[in-house]
């Protein structure tokens, strides 16, 4: 026990205090500056747009991984390839982050029309008449959505592989019952497998509001935040890295922590009841 | 000797500095990290190091100023590139009987040409990983040094002339008179975002070209033979120096070296920056290509080509010669500049309230007097 406060407190508290402690300094964390990173962090542009992409991910990622995974899951319940299935869905999270965001990279690649296409992407809507190659994550109408899209293709296969855990734990008596019954396999979806699998639903969905509330890897190496896709974590780094701005990095990873906490408070609350339940 | 390369320079030199484990000599890409760091008494004066009076022989005025923080010489500078370059096809412009514009005007006729004969003159391609905008603001500054001057410019790299300026204004404008102009560019606006800068050098040598034009850092030489290594410099590629737009303003180029460091006091460490300001040194790199010497005693016959040798005294000869504006500025406000020109070519409709962004970012990192 003694140890393991020791070593709590020197890689975990002794950091967040620090940090805190600097977020009020400036930019060489030399003078005391009150609460003006925090007014800066909500106040300059490009931070309001980042918060503003922040939200968006929020809601877009959590509720597609979640979504998604819980369909997959459903889907593959019961067919006879499911382990094959499965693994093809959960590959991704083998992939680092950056590396995801190398490979996606080349499927979004964009040439100029009537120049043969090299991504993916474009080679397909390249060949289809009428179409003309989009560029995926220049073009700020689709750009955040696009870097979505590949947080969403890294993460689905982590929600699928607890769900479908959750999904197995569904005694299969009541499954049989409401069959027998003459429930619909869409009615035993929504009335039966949601409702008994709403407390791992929420685990897993605060694990990803968790997972896209730091995200910065693929906005780092596939946009930096250009053209309307900033992020805050991709600030942070910003401020901290090439700004050296200390005050204001910490104000924006004190601000992160701030947003996590209630997440991981439920998490741990869960976890909690479950441990006293067995 | 033990050589540590990173593509995240910033973020490794911070750390080892804050960890008190710096390296012995650093490499910077820009002279404005050069500043913020002898500011915070990272860096060894080199006066005590080398031999001044030889320094002063070997090194124009123009070099040492810029590795100078007050009155202290940092800095020496290595593999220096001239940005006052428009590659080209010879064979291709002689195919179709165009001849190099001398002038802006000329420049833009030609273009014009090109277009109605159902070709696109330029290639802009300014995507670059976390670095992206780069080669636009490259553009801008060139610009901005022909039609203002070098005055105006050194204000604007200080900062004592707003980004809301005429000059400046001028300067984004100027580029988006070919940005902006229909079949100007291959793959218009969306193209100039969305094309790697590197990919973007080998559009004027495509079959049928991509494009003509692509003004680009004396770097793309090296991009270009790697890629063609068949190429017959001067004949297959070449270069002509940036067009004239206002006379009195010729002839200015801008340009970068790599900046050379002592970040730790070692007698290894005292040799090696003192070999590596020799002729004798950059002579050999020279040999090897891709690399021009800012030591002005290294001999025009040791380069390698006519495009290197063009260089060479283009940069030894300019009426004119600027560090490259967005690296003499803090990180903060170069980064902003960058931003600025991906959103001024996404929607030139927003100049205004894009100047302004990059006014407010200025204001701030230059009001706390310490870069960022």
């Amino acid at each position: 026990m003694g140890s393991a406060l020791f070593f709590l407190t020197v890689y975990l508290i002794y950091p967040i205090l620090n940090t805190a402690y600097i977020s009020f300094l400036g930019n060489g964390s030399e003078e005391f500056t009150g609460l003006s990173n925090y007014w800066y962090v909500f106040t300059n542009a490009d931070m309001l747009a980042a918060l503003k992409n922040n939200l968006l991910w929020l809601l877009l990622f959590t509720s597609t991984t979640v979504s998604l995974g819980l369909v997959i899951a459903f889907l593959t319940d019961r067919v006879r390839y499911e382990a094959g299935a499965k693994a093809l869905i959960f590959l991704p999270m083998a992939i680092s982050f950056v590396a995801a965001g190398v490979i996606w990279r080349f499927m979004f690649e964009f040439r100029p029309a009537g120049v043969p296409q090299i991504g993916l992407l474009n080679a397909a809507m390249d060949s289809l008449p009428g179409l003309e190659p989009v560029a995926w994550l220049v073009n700020p109408r689709v750009n955040t959505f696009a870097l979505i899209g590949v947080g969403i293709w890294v993460w689905t296969g982590f929600c699928m592989v607890i769900l479908s855990a959750g999904l197995k734990s569904i005694p299969i008596g009541i499954l049989e019952a409401a069959r027998i019954d003459g429930a619909s396999e869409w009615r035993i979806f929504r009335s039966i497998i949601v409702p008994m699998m709403g407390t791992t639903i929420l685990v897993v969905a605060t694990t990803m509001v968790i997972i896209v509330l730091k995200v910065f890897d693929i906005v780092y190496v596939m946009t930096n935040g250009n053209l309307g896709t900033e992020v805050i974590a991709n600030r942070m780094y910003k401020e901290m890295f090439n700004y050296h701005h200390f005050g204001r990095a910490s104000a924006i990873a004190i601000i992160l922590l701030l947003a996590v906490i209630p997440a991981i408070v439920f998490n741990l609350r869960r976890f909690r009841a479950q441990e006293a339940m067995q | 000797m033990a050589f540590v390369s990173t593509r995240d320079l910033n973020a490794v030199l911070t750390t080892r500095l804050a960890a008190g484990d710096p390296p012995e000599v650093s490499i910077l890409p820009n002279p404005g990290f050069m500043h913020e760091l002898a500011d915070s008494r990272k860096l060894v004066p080199l006066h005590t190091v080398l031999d001044m009076n030889r320094i002063r022989r070997d090194y124009a005025s123009s070099w040492l100023d810029l590795g100078t923080h007050h009155r202290k010489l940092y800095a020496i500078f290595y593999k220096a590139t001239s940005k006052g370059t428009i590659w080209y096809s010879p064979k291709n412009f002689r195919a179709k009987g165009y001849s190099v514009p001398k002038t802006w005007e000329e420049m833009l006729a030609l273009s014009d040409k090109i277009v109605s004969q159902g070709g696109t003159p330029w290639v802009i391609a300014a995507e670059s990983g976390a670095a992206t905008g780069w080669p636009l603001t490259d553009w801008i500054e060139i610009i901005v040094l022909n039609t203002s001057g070098p005055d105006i410019y050194d204000r604007w790299a200080a900062h004592e002339i707003p980004w809301t300026a005429p000059a400046i204004r001028r300067g984004f404008e100027t580029l988006g008179r070919i940005v902006h102009t229909p079949k100007y560019v291959y793959g218009g606006p969306t193209g100039v975002l969305a094309t790697n800068f590197i990919n973007g050098a080998y559009v004027p040598y495509t079959s049928p070209p991509g494009a003509y034009m692509n003004y680009l850092g004396g770097f793309a030489q090296t991009f270009i033979k790697r890629h063609y290594p068949n190429f017959e410099p001067g004949e297959d590629y070449a270069l002509f120096p940036f067009p004239t737009i206002e006379p009195e303003h010729a002839g200015g180029i801008t340009g970068g070296a790599d900046v050379i460091v002592l970040t730790k006091d070692t007698p290894g460490a005292r040799s090696l920056i003192q070999y590596l300001s020799t002729a004798k040194a950059q002579e050999i790199w020279a040999k090897k290509g891709g690399f021009i010497a800012s030591n002005k005693n290294v001999k025009l016959d040791v380069y390698p080509d006519v495009i290197a040798r063009q260089m060479a005294l283009q940069l030894t000869n300019a009426t004119v010669f600027r560090f490259d504006g967005s690296d003499l500025m803090p990180a903060k406000v170069s980064d902003a500049f960058w931003k600025a020109a991906l959103e001024y070519v996404n929607d030139p409709a927003k100049l205004d309230k894009i100047l302004k962004s990059v006014e407010e970012v200025a204001s701030d990192a230059y009001g706390k007097g310490k870069g960022g």
